[in-house]
């Protein structure tokens, strides 16, 4: 222990959401009878204030010794939206620095998507306890 | 051959410390007191409002409690404890934000129904801290004018996330020309709508309108209470 990856992340938040991540996964993970999981599949929404290289790093050092170790780390971005009223719509916000509907340019500051931080799923190998023939 | 598998979770990632702090605020609510999350980057003023309002309220006979979050020392919790209230420092060490169960952990021994408000003041930091919920009624998010008036473009999460925008050090607000129309602009571009103190705790101004926003929160809490439990015995 006491590795060099450790010191490096003190400081973030995406070391303490990778052990998060990686103890919900492993949760379902023993729950659902899989020894080891070979990647994970992550929703992260622009607003998350989650950093994607900190947080691939971090899920790497959190797996260590887990049935996640070497598992891939899938993250697919989840883009702004928010609710428009003057348009009555859901619309996606190019630029999070500026809630404003891009069709009517009104002020919209219902989000609806953008803020998550989902584990969508998990993948694994069937370890095939019962050998078919084939 | 193996064949890859797909097990479906769907689950948030920090939904165990929504859960703690949903439970958190529960407990909050059934006490009637009202709680505050104070976020900014370092040296915003988070310590010196606090202490100028803390120090208000006791006036007013409301009984205030504050949980101080920092990486090392004790210092904000000593200059807080002066004004007489309940004061605890939670030093995080390597963790840049409070998280739920730090906040359960740190109120062991205190009776909640003893007091009417409890600030939390979270470690200084404008990305780490926003997605963590405290069980906060509300969530103040301050910008000292000495930062410059584009950080609520560069961290709109935290922005996004307040209930109300509290602008610091506005005594030095010329000497450093801080401009309060473009501040004003981007923390609206950010998040529409959000109220916007302009204080200064060394000269008193604006702390009225700030301490008035909390009291109208915390009645608004009070009241939806009430409502919810009709069984509640009043005080």
């Amino acid at each position: 222990m006491g590795s060099c990856a450790l010191q490096l992340l003190p400081r973030m938040h995406e070391l303490s959401i990778a052990h998060s991540l990686v103890e919900i996964a492993e949760e379902a993970a023993a729950k659902a009878g899989v020894t080891r999981v070979t990647a994970v599949h992550l929703r992260l929404g622009v607003l998350s204030g989650v950093v994607r290289d900190a947080l691939l790093f971090g899920f790497d050092v959190a797996a260590a010794g887990t049935r996640l170790e070497g598992a891939r780390l899938e993250i697919e971005d989840v883009p702004l939206q928010a609710y428009c009223a003057q348009c009555n719509a859901v619309v996606t916000l190019p630029n999070p620095q500026r809630f404003r509907c891009p069709r009517c340019d009104e002020p919209c500051g219902r989000i609806v998507t953008g803020q998550e931080i989902e584990l969508t799923a998990l993948e694994y190998e069937e370890s095939a306890p019962e050998a078919t023939a084939s | 051959m193996a064949t890859p598998r797909l097990l479906e979770i769907r689950q948030g990632v920090l939904s165990k410390n929504d859960r703690l702090a949903a439970e958190l605020r529960n407990r909050f609510t059934a006490a009637g007191i009202f709680v505050v999350n104070l976020l900014s980057s370092p040296g915003a003023g988070k310590t010196r409002l606090l202490e100028e309002t803390m120090r208000r309220m006791r006036q007013r006979n409301l009984r205030v409690a504050a949980l101080v979050g920092d990486l090392a020392t004790d210092n904000d919790a000593q200059r807080l404890a002066r004004s007489g209230a309940p004061v605890r420092q939670i030093q995080t060490g390597d963790l840049c934000h409070l998280e739920a169960h730090l906040i359960e952990r740190y109120l062991e021994g205190w009776n909640l129904n003893d007091f009417d408000v409890l600030f939390i003041e979270n470690v200084g930091n404008l990305v780490c801290p926003t997605g963590y919920d405290l069980g906060e009624a509300a969530r103040a998010v301050l910008l000292s004018v000495t930062e410059g008036e584009d950080k609520p473009l560069k961290y709109p999460g935290a922005f996004v996330s307040a209930d109300c925008v509290v602008v610091t050090k506005v005594d030095l607000a010329e000497a450093v020309e801080f401009d309060t129309r473009t501040a004003e602009a981007n923390i609206t571009s950010v998040h529409p709508g959000v109220p916007i103190l302009y204080t200064s705790a060394r000269t008193g101004a604006g702390l009225d309108d700030w301490i008035a926003w909390l009291d109208a929160r915390r009645r608004a809490m009070s009241a939806v209470a009430e409502v919810s439990s009709p069984g509640y015995a009043q005080d």
